[in-house]
């Protein structure tokens, strides 16, 4: 089970039929294993690296330090989901530390982020304070480095 | 003068390889799927990358003693001991050499000279022939079997033995088929070997790409341990392949003799890469892990392709190399790596590099991506389906 994951995490797109022979499995017994990772939820889905950079979409990050007053009862998980739920967040993760939210905020600019931060994040109810920091550069993201696909410049034949 | 008269006789009858056209061939050729590397296609990990910089940065760029650093021999005592049972004292029983060939060279110099015999298995890698050549000795070839998984057997070895022979070389995991000796294996070969005045040079170079199950040494029987020269290295196991990096461990009256040679000839090993090497050892463990799942899930995948393109293939349990007869074809070696090459633009290496028994067979190598393994194996079944068809 693991194994299969460990591929599809590096590659979705591989078949079934490749990850059988690769794991000396039956296509029936791969197919019915990653059925199950489904339904348990442990496979989310499939989605595609992008380099949006190399694309004419303007595109802007920004990562969001977030202070919260935690919920009676529901602890911070309310608030987190208050936050999450806007489709301009990216990733929210609940953080040891200095602060307790990180939100990833994606948008067309600059502004756009900021009137979402000023609009949207800051005015709940449950929010102390937010510290806001644009992505300059991405160098690695999910295990990918961006510029860098090293070329195989190994000698046609070695023995 | 003609200079040609002066080289000596003995470097001078060694045969070139005889496949050297195919090699020219292969480097003319753009764009050509290559599968006739024999060295890892992954990078060095980068923390022992980061290792061998930080030693540079601290201005480490002198010599390290002869024998390698101290530390870097104890990490190798550690490592044998954890990987594969084997004891050996770093004082005086370990020497690190440049790469596993020089290890290979100055283990026949120290063992062997005219008059001495040494059995040498193939098909394997092609240095062991010229560097007992080399040391005036005379290399015994044993020609391994298909139907035996290409293993050394006790018959062959037997067979081979004469009053004269002073060395065995026992290259497993082998390079080109794949082949690997397991404990059942080994102990008919010691067997033969304990009553005998024989030393065994065992070339490990590829251990830890063993794949279901561990790999056993020779070594660690204890019957075998002081006759038997341990050779092992960083190039495979560690993706260092460039960094030159490999040791031999045995006898303390073994080690002292390489030791001899290593000293005038070549001083000491690189010692970036020793700095290197010392982080490999210490905080590598799973980087080797990760390569060895990698490559037994490709070694599946090529060995599933051969077999699909009609070619016999027996399942290669170690290395990096699948080792398939292109029997059915009716195409020698030769012929059918040159015309793959030409029709398919696929690379593999003519069995026949490594020995003349390897007549009839081909090494693919799958320290590839999986896609140039799938795309290659893809022209590999055109070509034998074309073939099978008479074009």
């Amino acid at each position: 089970m693991e194994e299969i994951l460990e591929i599809l995490e590096k590659n979705s797109k591989i078949s079934a039929e490749q990850i059988a022979v690769m794991l000396n499995k039956s296509v029936e017994e791969v197919e019915a294993a990653i059925k199950k990772l489904e339904e348990e939820n442990i496979i989310l889905g499939y989605s595609t690296m992008i380099n949006w950079e190399k694309t004419d979409r303007e595109l802007v990050t920004a990562l969001i330090e977030v202070k919260v007053t935690p919920q009676r009862g529901e602890g911070f998980d309310k608030v987190a989901e208050r936050i999450y739920r806007y489709p301009q967040v990216k990733a929210c993760y609940l953080m040891s530390g200095g602060f307790d939210l990180t939100v990833i905020v994606e948008g067309r600019n600059i502004k756009e982020v900021a009137m979402f931060v000023a609009e949207k994040l800051a005015p709940l109810e449950s929010v102390m304070s937010t510290s806001t920091h644009f992505v300059l550069k991405r160098y690695k993201d999910k295990d990918v480095i961006f510029e860098g696909k090293e070329k195989d410049d190994r000698e046609a034949i070695v023995l | 003068m003609n200079i040609a008269d002066m080289i000596s006789p003995r470097v001078k009858n060694v045969p070139p390889s005889g496949i050297r056209k195919f090699f020219d061939l292969v480097n003319e050729v753009k764009d050509a799927i290559s599968l006739s590397i024999g060295e890892p296609d992954f990078v060095t990990p980068w923390s022992i990358r980061e290792a061998g910089i930080y030693s540079l940065e601290k201005g480490r760029t002198h010599y390290s003693p002869n024998a390698g650093f101290s530390q870097l021999r104890e990490e190798i005592a550690k490592y044998l001991k954890r990987k594969f049972e084997l004891s050996y004292n770093p004082e005086n029983e370990i020497i690190v050499t440049v790469g596993g060939s020089e290890a290979i060279d100055i283990a026949l110099r120290s063992l062997v000279g005219p008059g001495d015999e040494v059995i040498i298995p193939e098909p394997s890698f092609v240095a062991y022939k010229p560097c007992a050549i080399f040391a005036g000795a005379t290399p015994v070839t044993v020609n391994l079997k298909s139907e035996d998984g290409f293993k050394l057997t006790p018959e062959l070895l037997e067979e081979a033995i004469t009053e004269r022979t002073k060395a065995l070389i026992l290259p497993f995991p082998n390079n080109p088929t794949g082949s690997i000796m397991t404990r059942e294996d080994l102990a008919k070969i010691v067997e033969v070997l304990k009553n005998k005045n024989i030393i065994v040079i065992s070339d490990e170079i590829y251990a830890e790409l063993t794949y279901e199950g561990r790999h056993v040494s020779i070594a660690s029987f204890p019957e075998m341990r002081d006759k038997t020269l341990v050779i092992n290295g960083f190039s495979k196991a560690y993706a260092m392949t460039g960094w030159r990096l490999g040791y031999a461990c045995g006898h303390p009256d073994l080690i002292a003799a390489l030791y001899k040679i290593h000293q005038y000839a070549i001083m000491c090993s690189p010692t970036t890469a020793q700095y290197a090497a010392i982080e490999a050892l210490r905080n590598c463990d799973e980087d080797i892990q990760m390569m060895v799942r990698e490559y037994n899930r490709r070694r599946r995948v090529m060995v599933d392709g051969f077999r699909k393109a009609g070619l016999e293939c027996f399942e290669p349990m170690g290395a990096f190399y699948v080792f398939p007869s292109i029997k059915s074809t009716g195409l020698s070696s030769n012929e059918f790596s040159e015309r793959l090459l030409i029709e398919e633009k696929v690379a593999v290496v003519p069995g026949t590099a490594f020995g003349e028994c390897a007549e009839g067979y081909i090494r693919a190598c799958y320290a590839y991506s999986i896609d140039d393994i799938n795309e290659a194996m893809r022209r590999i079944r055109n070509f034998t389906e074309r073939h099978k068809r008479g074009i």
